[in-house]
């Protein structure tokens, strides 16, 4: 069934919203009442439908909104999109993924045709019908990881593989909560997860480094992350911190309903098959805390997670100005009954 | 020395000089020069017919090294009056370069950092490259609102050169950079930064 794109915004007047049938498929990350740093990866495998593991690359509703808010990113900020030269085949992997992804998963919205080098690329949504040659930079009017990046939900960083360490080497940011592209592009796993609390001290990184490093072709992996972020702002990036940090000041016992979002970052890392790095797709999901409370586990759940946040945490999410006004506000929806177990509502 | 267990940072692990490489490049900044003076009595005349010591003297208060330098006899000793100057004689040191060079590189780390980008745009892997963090812990910091790069910063907050936002500076570094990170510290309320700290004397 093809999907309705809603025409919506993520910043200045901020009508973002989601569709009943979109708040249930939203990939409410937590699978218990409180929450701590895991490696929490599981494979990347097909889903039921009305979940976001319908399609290994999800589309929905709200993707040519999104992909218009990046357009306007990339034009006040270049730098946001960068990949160091030795990515290029690193580039078209992902060029192909992506688009093979999509095509398969949405065939009524975008369509590859393959003739041997010659490709043409049909992407309904945005309008786009393109012919050229893969592995030819020169047919294509971006580098492919960009071109292609502009055509896809969520974030995107490869990771080149050597000396036993995976390297960010490239990267389409312009939906991240609160990293720098520009500032940790060219480091290693451990470097630019330096300034993450806690996670260090319990050998969360060194274990994930170990799984990624062996991460297998055709056996992508996937896990959470998440944060919080006032008014479904998708560009909460450190560059323009001094444009959107004032938001946290503005939450009341009120508006908390309106104002407050839960983020979500689907993150899906795939083996590529020519240059034997890794596609890391960090594909955000918001969704305010009205929204959330329509069903009626994530309601209870969301305010015991926040209640019990350790908090290094409360602090490196950047919750503290408005996380007392969510629990109360929150507090109503929770009547202390027992929640089941999973992520999926009742 | 300095603050520990920055993931990001890189571990300077000090400038033994390599007594198989065939040439010698020791990039100097202030009291850098005595990571090289302090190896003496084990430099030999081979190697030292082999080095070439690029220096600049450091800030006000810095000790001036050049004639003990300079008494090495080092195959090429030059001295340069700023750091943009040594950047630039280091870039063609590098490009005239043959294998089995070795580049060693010592002095406050904005400097080291500063050397590190130059060796790596010319191709030279930077865990090949011997270094060691001399002198003040003054660091050097991109403002991550604006990109503009302020030397020798001593406190935090402080300033950007560039934007004027009040920066605080981040336990995080960018080796392709060579500087840490400075984030707006009164982004989500101005006016409330609070009082500078010299944290990096």
């Amino acid at each position: 069934m093809a999907i309705v794109f809603r025409q919506e915004t993520f910043r200045d007047d901020f009508t973002y919203r989601n569709s009943p049938g979109n708040i249930r498929r939203f990939p409410f990350p937590f699978d218990r009442d409180e929450y701590m740093y895991s490696v929490n990866m599981e494979p990347h495998v097909r889903g039921q439908a009305g979940t976001v593991y319908e399609s290994l690359i999800d589309v929905d509703e709200h993707y040519v909104a999104e992909m218009q808010d990046r357009a306007l990113v990339l034009k006040e900020d270049p730098l946001r999109y960068q990949a160091l030269p030795h990515m290029m085949a690193a580039q078209w992997d992902t060029l192909e993924l992506l688009m093979e992804e999509q095509a398969a998963g949405y065939p009524e919205h975008f369509t590859l045709i393959r003739n041997g080098d010659r490709w043409r690329w049909i992407n309904r949504p945005l309008g786009i019908d393109d012919t050229f040659t893969f592995g030819d930079r020169s047919t294509l009017p971006y580098d492919p990881f960009e071109y292609i990046t502009r055509q896809a939900q969520g974030d995107f960083c490869i990771v080149d593989q050597r000396d036993g360490n995976l390297w960010m080497d490239a990267g389409m940011v312009t939906t991240q909560a609160d990293w720098s592209l520009d500032f940790d592009i060219g480091m290693n796993f451990m470097e630019w997860h330096g300034p993450v609390p806690l996670a260090h001290q319990i050998g969360v990184f060194d274990r994930a480094l170990k799984f990624l490093l062996n991460l297998q072709l055709g056996k992508p992996t996937r896990r959470f992350n998440w944060t919080m972020t006032i008014n479904p702002r998708l560009d909460t990036s450190p560059e323009n911190y001094h444009k959107w940090g004032p938001d946290r000041t503005t939450v009341t016992p009120d508006n908390v309903g309106e104002k407050v979002h839960l983020r979500v970052e689907l993150q899906s890392l795939w083996r590529l098959p020519r240059s034997n790095a890794i596609l890391f797709v960090i594909r955000c999901y918001l969704i305010s805390m009205n929204e959330l409370v329509t069903v009626p586990k994530w309601a209870r759940r969301l305010h015991r997670v926040l209640k019990t946040l350790p908090p290094e945490l409360v602090d490196y999410k950047g919750l503290t100005r408005y996380r007392d006004n969510t629990i109360a506000w929150l507090s109503k929806h929770d009547d202390g009954a027992p929640t089941s177990p999973g992520i999926f509502p009742d | 020395m300095l603050v520990e267990g920055i993931k990001s940072r890189p571990v300077y692990g000090g400038i033994a000089i390599d007594p198989f490489a065939r040439r010698h490049i020791f990039a100097l900044e202030g009291e850098g020069a005595l990571a090289l003076l302090d190896q003496k009595p084990a430099l030999t005349a081979t190697m030292l017919n082999r080095s070439e010591v690029l220096y600049v003297a450091a800030g006000p208060k810095g000790l001036d090294h050049d004639l003990a330098l300079a008494a090495l006899k080092p195959d090429r000793f030059w001295q340069g009056p700023t750091i943009e100057t040594l950047l630039f004689r280091l870039r063609g040191s590098l490009s005239a370069a043959t294998m089995s060079t070795r580049l060693y590189i010592s002095g406050r780390e904005g400097f080291i950092g500063q050397c590190m980008q130059v060796a790596t745009d010319m191709g030279m892997d930077f865990s090949s490259i011997p270094t060691e963090h001399r002198g003040s812990l003054a660091r050097r910091v991109q403002c991550v609102h604006c990109k503009g790069i302020t030397d020798d910063v001593r406190t935090s907050p402080f300033k950007c050169s560039h934007c004027g936002l009040n920066l605080l500076v981040r336990d995080h570094y960018s080796r392709r950079l060579g500087a840490f990170q400075g984030v707006n510290v009164d982004a989500e309320e101005p006016g409330t930064a609070p009082q500078a700290e010299e944290l990096f004397a």
